[in-house]
Parts: structure tokens; sequence; C-alpha cells
């Protein structure tokens, strides 16, 4: 019969809330930076410039074809080859930030493409300004239209940050794996672990359901 | 003893792509049975049917899948079998496999016109001639697209299979790289593998996804 014993995890309890921590960090530093090698992809895709076309093409079809646990060890193992080294920690940001980017140019180049023309040339038939057209006429609906798309993928991004417990960068996973090591707890500490993430899923898609409702509920217009 | 990385290698990598193969395979299959059942119980008319499986589907859809393939893995000595790291890749997969097309299906199910169902009904069939002559059909023709785009995201999960110890591709590369100590060409050669085998997939998903469309909006 087995003996549950989750003594170890509840002695240590602090350390894996600090884990869960870090990899709230860890994540919303990747989906900012991620966000921003999104939005310069969508614009280098819509954009008239073949190559670079082609080149935003190549590296979307590579990162989103091939596992996130492969792109990490190539970086953080691979690239040393090439003369460029990299701490744990910085290799599992950039693998982070290049695999959201790549997720992330498609969520934004489909919301550059759903703002009408003729919702511009409207706005300035009422004499906005650039600034106000902008905002209020292609900025916000744009958000509106993607904000599910973005928040999911904010979701699988911090699921998918637990990969990087492989190379032992610091985050929750690796938290875990660490106490494992001391303690040999193994079920129950991941039990726990999957608990924790679950929690941290749950809260952060509530909250971005909380801020869709202040910010986007006005009338659509389809 | 570091030695070059030479055809050999890369012939060691070609045959550990199998047991991808077969793990998502394997993963694909049982996640096909398990997601009709959760497709099912998700649009059925009883209400504890419907929270089970809503709540199955947010438990796999909300935590890591590395999580989930060290729970099953730590788990099977909690049920007293023997730690196989094969069986725990299988089961794991199988379970998270079945909560994403459960998701999915039950989506292509709720989009046959309620119309279908009640035309069925009228004809007196039960609920099983129901779905099985004419609601499962027209939902199935919807769900291929997404469900070809889910087999490439099954493919790449089967590689987080090597840190529990299976020897598919990525831990192969692993093994090689140990070896000959050529990081940069052992993963190169190993996202290479995954790129030929997910990338004819998307392209075929984007294909019938576009088909769809214009079957739709025609």
């Amino acid at each position: 019969m087995y003996q549950f014993n989750f003594q170890p995890v509840f002695e240590n309890l602090d350390m894996l809330l600090y884990g869960a921590w870090l990899t709230i960090r860890l994540s919303l530093t990747a989906m900012v930076f991620g966000l921003i090698v999104s939005v310069l992809g969508a614009v280098a895709k819509t954009s008239g410039i073949r190559p670079l076309r082609w080149l935003v093409d190549i590296y979307v079809e590579v990162i989103r074809n091939t596992p996130f646990l492969v792109q990490i060890f190539f970086i953080f193992f691979g690239l040393p080859a090439a003369g460029i080294n990299m701490s744990p920690n910085t290799a599992a940001l950039v693998a982070l930030v290049i695999n959201v980017g790549a997720y992330g140019t498609e969520i934004i180049r489909a919301g550059i493409e759903s703002i009408p023309q003729g919702q511009i040339e409207a706005g300035k038939a009422l004499g906005l300004s650039p600034v106000q057209i902008f905002r209020h006429i292609v900025m916000k609906p744009a958000l509106r239209n993607i904000y599910p798309s973005l928040t999911s993928q904010f979701i699988y991004l911090m699921l998918t940050s637990s990969v990087v417990s492989v190379i032992s960068a610091n985050d929750l996973a690796s938290a875990g794996a660490d106490l494992n090591a001391r303690t040999f707890a193994s079920f129950e500490i991941y039990l726990v672990l999957t608990v924790m993430y679950f929690l941290l899923a749950l809260g952060f898609s509530t909250l971005f359901g909380a801020i869709r409702r202040v910010f986007f509920t006005y009338p659509a217009s389809r | 003893m570091i030695r070059e990385f030479s055809s050999g290698d890369i012939m060691f990598i070609i045959g550990a792509a199998r047991w991808t193969l077969i793990l998502s395979a394997i993963a694909f299959l049982g996640g096909a049975v398990g997601g009709l059942i959760v497709a099912l119980s998700r649009s059925s008319q009883q209400k504890l049917l419907r929270r089970i499986a809503t709540g199955f589907i947010q438990v796999f859809q909300g935590t890591p899948l590395l999580m989930q393939l060290f729970l099953v893995y730590f788990g099977l000595a909690v049920v007293g079998l023997p730690i196989n790291p094969l069986l725990a890749a299988a089961v794991a997969l199988t379970l998270h496999a079945s909560a994403y097309l459960g998701e999915i299906w039950r989506g292509s199910i709720e989009a046959v016109p309620s119309g279908q169902t009640e035309a069925a009904t009228a004809l007196s069939l039960s609920y099983r001639n129901r779905m099985r002559y004419v609601v499962l059909p027209q939902a199935m023709r919807l769900a291929i697209a997404p469900t070809v785009g889910f087999l490439v995201q099954l493919i790449k999960g089967t590689s987080l299979a090597s840190i529990i110890g299976f020897t598919e591709l990525t831990r192969a590369g692993q093994i090689i790289n140990n070896a000959t100590f050529e990081p940069f060409l052992v993963f190169g050669t190993v996202a290479a593998m995954y790129f030929v085998l997910c990338w004819p997939l998307s392209l075929l998903a984007r294909r019938l996804e576009s088909r769809m469309r214009r079957a739709i909006t025609r």
C-alpha cells in the first residue's frame, strides 16, 4: 500500500510559492517582449517587401512545427557552438520570447487585417485627428478582436514555461524538481505543482475576463 | 570518449523518430475514443455528465503537459504498477488528447444545426441512431481540419516523454549529443526531423480549413 507523505511539501510551501512568483514574472516578461516581436513580425508580413515576408514566414513555420523542448535545447546547448553563450535564465526567456513571437505574429496580423479601411475614412470625414483615429478606430477594435486569442496564448505560454525546468532555469517546475531531489516525495510534489499551475491559469483567465468586461463591452460592429 | 557526428548517428535519430510516431499514434487513437466520450458527455442532456466533462477539459487544458506526464509517471507507483516510461507517456498523452479532442469535437457537434437533431427526433430515431446517422457524420466534416491541427500539437508534445526517460526522437538527440558533443548539429537535425513530420500536417490543416470556410460561406 502506498503511503502518502505531504509533509515535505507543506514544510517547503514558501519555496514553491516563490517558484510560482518566478513563473508569473518569467511569463509576463516573455509575453511583453514576445508581443514586440509579434508586432514587428506582423508589420513585416503585411509590408510589400517580399524577402522580409519570406523571412518572417520561415521563422513562424519553423517555430510552430518544432517542439519547444528542442528549441530550448538548441538555444541553450547548440548556440554556444556558434559563440553565443547564455545563462539558463536568459536562454529560457529568449526561447519563450522566440516561441510566443511566432504564434503572436499570426494573431497580430489577423488583428490588423480585421479593421475595414472604410472605418478609417469615416473617422477622417468626421474630422478626427490621426491620433484619435489610431486610438479609437484602429487600436481599440483591433485589440478587442484579438483579445481572446492573446489571453489564451498567454496562459498557454505560462503552462509551456514549465519546460524551462529541464535546463534548470528558475521557475515553479524547477522549484518542484529541487524539492523532489531532496525529499523524493515525487507524486505528492507534482500533485501540488499541478494544482498550483491550475490555480495560476484560473486566476489569470478570471483576471483577463474582468479586464475584457471593463474595456471591451460596447456594441460590436458585427 | 568523444566521437565524430556521422551518418550512423543520423540513422539512429531517424530510427528513434519511429517511437515518436508510435507514441503519437497510440495517443491519437486513445484520444479519439476518449475525446468522443468527452464530446458526447459535454453536449448531452444530463447536467452531471456535462459537469464532469467540463471539469476534465478544464483540468487538462489548464495544467502543463509536463506536469501531467510526471503525475502519471509517479502515479503508477501509487496504484501499484511498475514504473514504465512508455506506459506513463502513453496514458498521459491519451488523457491529454482526450481533453483537447473532446473540446474540438464538442464545438463541431454544436455547430450542426439544431434542426437536424429535431428532424431526427421527429422521425423517432433513438439517441444512438440520431448521433450515428445524422449528427456525427456532419460534425465530422467540420472537425477534420482542427483535428489535423491538433495532431501537430500532439507530435510536438511527445517530445516531453524524453524527460521521463522514454527514448524517442528528442532523447535520441540527447544521447547522440552526449557521445559526439555537437549540440548545434544534433539538435538542428532533431528539429529538422520534427519539421518534416509536422509541416505537411500543418499545411494540410490550413488547406482543409480554407476549403471548409469556402463551403460554409457559399
